[in-house]
């Protein structure tokens, strides 16, 4: 047990949590059990720093785990297994828990990053593919004085959000668009937004939020707060 | 709650093709090769399948873009579905593949994934998805092929012990387009027909392409025969964004006047390979244009289908979108 101890600090110090923690545990075991050595445990997180395997010190050729990664525009300096999705870099070791890990299997949008101005799911981009390319989450949106965003102010005025768990994928996504197409017409922004699911369906009250945030005041539809009214 | 953890794998980003290629044979079945991984990090993530290596391909600039060749089209299999659905040739004298891409999945899907990945993805069952040891699996079963099996997205022609069906987009209008798969590995290039590119299961029950351990799709080639055809895709699925068809038609045709010249047609998500309609095409080719006419394609169509427990509506489905496959192109 001291030995599975020692695992559990060495893992901690490299900021991996606890299902990692699980799953790392069961490989050492499986490893213990299959070498009937320790000594492994070693290399395993330890000296593994240097290369990205975790039988061997180094992969010939396989990529380096200390990567520089530019993030909301600073250069960010982090340990990164070759296995790290983007979402679990930014959440666990960057720090930037705005970005939502949801469905985790690209189904839901929650993740939602840009990489060089373009929509991706975090939760399926390995980290280690953003060397050289700049990621913007929702952190990285704030103007320099904290104020919102205009898509964040337009959503906070048209109620946009109703729990708030899918929001920050839907102004990162709402911003990309608006980048690349600066006064999409609602069914623009319905066919761009239809990456980012919404549990509470507040589909239309972020529609009324983009076309607020560009200018398209006639776009905006208040219709099912009537029809309630008509119940 | 750090639950995305895959398992450990050795990371390699090779940025020329040629250290691709030389990588891809030196490790064989252990070289997972990836694309963007939006098909790949789920079989990781769920376990169901595991890889030593992987190899990511996306560093390659080699791999990314259209090529005008010879009036055809060169598409570099790392060529993003973004890209291709919006660039203006592709769009102008392709549209059918354009649509096509335009249809896969959801916007940052295809932001990230590649034309390559798309025509390489894995079958489609939730059984086989499972991880179950079924016979793709390397087992002696079909649990969707049974009286009690969920089979209502499976096969109706072509299926062997196994039902699952082809889940790419693309492959239906590359297939139509009488596309070419440029494949490499050490040994060298080889071109292979997309209609041959994908294996049924009666050849070979575990893959889904031709490609061998250490081969690698570089490019698909669109000759310039159908450049400027009439075109038609339909893709219906359950939801209109991220899922699968159910049946899905891309199709091409040859118009001189109210007869129909030449027609090629695919539907995809009816058979584990992209289905050539071949039985259509011939009794369309010099033909009036008329519903008598799309009738008889229609039918023509569903031939040999074998429909299983809860999937009898694809017969009906399929036969409407080839009818009106030919009257909206």
């Amino acid at each position: 047990m001291a030995d599975l101890k020692g695992i559990n600090v060495v893992t901690t110090t490299l900021a991996v949590e606890s299902d990692a923690r699980r799953q790392s545990r069961r490989e050492f075991i499986k490893r213990v059990i299959a070498s009937g050595a320790v000594a492994s445990s070693a290399s395993f997180m330890g000296a593994g720093l240097a290369g990205c395997s975790p039988r061997r010190a180094t992969a010939a050729g396989a990529v380096e785990r200390l990567l520089s990664i530019d993030v909301n525009g600073q250069l960010r300096r982090v340990d990164v297994l070759p296995q790290e999705t983007l979402a679990t870099t930014l959440r666990y070791k960057l720090g930037l828990t705005g970005t939502k890990v949801a469905c985790d299997r690209a189904e839901c949008g929650a993740c939602t990053v840009m990489i060089n101005d373009v929509t991706h799911y975090g939760c399926s981009t390995l980290t280690h593919s953003v060397r050289g390319r700049k990621v913007v989450t929702i952190e990285g949106l704030r103007g320099p004085n904290g104020e919102l965003h205009p898509v964040q102010q337009a959503f906070v005025e048209e109620l946009s959000p109703q729990c708030g768990f899918c929001t920050p994928g839907q102004v990162v996504a709402a911003v990309a668009l608006l980048k690349k197409n600066p006064k999409p017409s609602r069914e623009e922004a319905r066919h761009a937004m239809s990456g980012n699911l919404c549990r509470c369906a507040a589909y239309d009250n972020y529609l009324n939020g983009i076309m607020r945030a560009c200018g398209n005041h006639d776009q905006i539809s208040h219709q099912h707060v009537e029809m309630n009214h008509g119940v | 709650m750090l639950k995305d953890m895959m398992p450990h794998f050795d990371l390699y980003q090779p940025n020329t093709l040629d250290a691709a290629v030389d990588l891809a044979g030196r490790l064989g079945t252990d070289g997972w090769l990836l694309g963007a991984g939006q098909d790949s990090y789920d079989w990781l993530k769920n376990r169901t399948k595991r890889t030593p290596a992987v190899i990511e391909l996306a560093g390659i600039e080699a791999l990314k873009g259209v090529r005008e060749v010879d009036g055809g089209l060169e598409i570099g299999a790392l060529t993003t579905l973004t890209e291709i659905e919006e660039h203006p040739v592709v769009r102008e004298r392709f549209r059918v593949l354009s649509l096509a891409a335009g249809r896969v999945a959801s916007p940052q899907i295809r932001n990230a994934g590649t034309l390559g990945g798309n025509l390489c993805q894995d079958a489609r069952c939730w059984y086989y998805r499972y991880g179950v040891d079924c016979y793709r699996a390397g087992g002696n079963m079909c649990y969707a092929d049974t009286p009690e099996g969920m089979n209502r997205e499976h096969a109706i022609l072509g299926a062997s012990r196994c039902v699952a069906v082809s889940p790419s987009d693309t492959a239906t209008a590359v297939v139509a387009l009488e596309g070419v798969m440029v494949i490499r590995s050490t040994k060298g290039e080889r071109l292979v027909p997309a209609a041959d590119f994908f294996v049924q299961p009666a050849i070979n029950i575990q893959r889904m392409t031709v490609l061998e351990p250490g081969e690698i799709l570089v490019a698909v080639r669109i000759p310039a025969k159908w450049s400027g055809a009439s075109y038609y895709f339909e893709k219906i699925a359950d939801r209109a964004a991220w899922d699968f068809a159910l049946v899905s038609i891309a199709a091409v045709f040859v118009f001189e006047g109210d007869l129909i010249k030449d027609a090629s047609m695919v539907c995809g998500a009816v058979a584990c390979v992209p289905w050539v309609l071949k039985g259509s095409q011939d009794e369309l080719r010099g033909q009036p244009r008329t519903a008598e006419t799309s009738d008889k394609a229609a039918w023509a169509a569903v031939v040999g289908a074998k429909p299983l427990h809860y999937n009898h509506f694809k017969l009906p489905l399929m036969e409407n979108l080839v009818r009106r496959a030919i009257r909206e192109a």
